[in-house]
């Protein structure tokens, strides 16, 4: 379930020479293991829980002159689930939610990219929107993004990174998903994840 | 009645643990059968697993203390009235109830300890995870403990039915031997 991401931009940066960008290919980092969906769902309303996706993979095109043009495609193995609790994420991938037998893959591809200014650390932000597919059902996602960086790694690579926020509700993907109570229907989704440039 | 088994007769501790265990077995089928379908808010969806787990580690224990007495007092032979194919037949069919019943409740073990976390029993203590991580551990043991389990409760059901075969239609010792009479 998850999804996820983003791009986002920088219009003028003053810092940059005023070179006209190309946007670039990049690959989301799943060997350095540098990506991330995480989610955060109510407990009973006294408390959340936390976890994560192991497994994920994706990759986008970003140029920071040209955020609206930003393309990103995410895949995430739901069977990775995890939440630091075996006997919970078995239920979990189980038919009661994620029925990760059934739909292994959750899936974002990205249908617009709309920049929104800068945060409070002068960093671009952007609205991703995209289609979710997950759990069988596919429905636009908004994600709240931010383009946290780039440049080049200490070895030999070029690396753009990102974060985004968004939330989704369980019955809208899964309407005959296990009833936990009505608090715990939302789920938030953090996303953050560096792509390295293709050669 | 005597404690151990001899040539004639079960001794009651073999006795009790053949009709005790049975007893057990068929319990942890219905309380996980159960419990797996309880709903969220259930008062019990939290002690219903603990003394599912807390009563299968016992049995593991009491298993353990049921193949020492086998050795110990082995059981009376066969009765004389045995067809070669019946004796063939009941040794693989002793095995393998001895056999599933172990890996059930192996299977049972690596779903709750696939994280590396151990099992309490009874919140007295704590059996330590000794294989974790493995892939998909949790799903996979979950799936073979479910299923193995099912094999299990029919096969012992065979069991039950094949000595009302000998009680009613061959009608010889073999059920009432395991009530404590002699053959």
């Amino acid at each position: 379930m998850l999804k996820k991401t983003l791009a986002a931009l920088a219009i003028g940066s003053a810092l940059l020479t005023a070179g006209q960008a190309m946007a670039a290919d990049y690959v989301i980092d799943k060997e350095g293991q540098h990506a991330f969906v995480d989610f955060k769902i109510s407990h009973l309303g006294y408390s959340f829980i936390t976890g994560t996706f192991k497994d994920l993979d994706g990759k986008f095109s970003f140029d920071a002159a040209k955020p609206e043009d930003a393309k990103i495609e995410v895949n995430v193995r739901t069977a990775s689930v995890f939440s630091n609790h075996a006997e919970r994420d078995k239920h979990v991938n189980s038919k009661d939610f994620l029925e990760s037998g059934k739909f292994p893959d959750a899936k974002f591809v990205s249908t617009s990219v709309k920049p929104t200014g800068k945060n409070a650390d002068g960093k671009q932000t952007a609205d991703v929107t995209g289609d979710l597919t997950f759990h069988g059902v596919t429905k636009p996602i908004v994600v709240k993004a931010t383009f946290l960086g780039e440049g080049k790694d200490p070895w030999g690579g070029y690396r753009a990174g990102f974060e985004g926020t968004t939330n989704i509700s369980r019955k809208e993907f899964n309407k005959d998903g296990m009833d936990v109570g009505p608090q715990s229907d939302n789920v938030q989704l953090y996303i953050t994840f560096e792509g390295v440039k293709a050669k | 009645m005597q404690l151990r088994n001899t040539s004639a007769r079960y001794g009651w501790v073999s006795i009790v643990l053949h009709w005790g265990i049975a007893l057990v077995v068929f319990g942890l089928f219905a309380l996980g059968l159960w419990m797996v379908g309880l709903d969220y808010y259930s008062a019990w969806r939290k002690d219903a697993p603990d003394l599912h787990k807390s009563i299968g580690i016992t049995l593991f224990a009491i298993m353990l203390v049921r193949i020492v007495w086998r050795l110990i007092s082995p059981p009376p032979p066969p009765l004389a009235s045995y067809s070669r194919m019946t004796r063939i037949g009941a040794a693989f069919g002793h095995a393998f109830l001895y056999l599933g019943l172990f890996a059930v409740m192996i299977a049972g073990y690596l779903i709750s300890t696939a994280d590396g976390v151990g099992i309490p029993v009874f919140g007295l203590f704590e059996i330590p995870a000794l294989v974790s991580g493995l892939p998909d551990q949790a799903d996979v043991a979950g799936v073979v403990h479910l299923y193995l389990a099912w094999v299990l409760v029919v096969f012992a059901g065979l069991h039950g039915l094949a000595a009302l075969k000998h009680h009613f239609i061959d009608r010889d010792a073999t059920l009432v031997r395991m009530l404590g009479r002699k053959a």
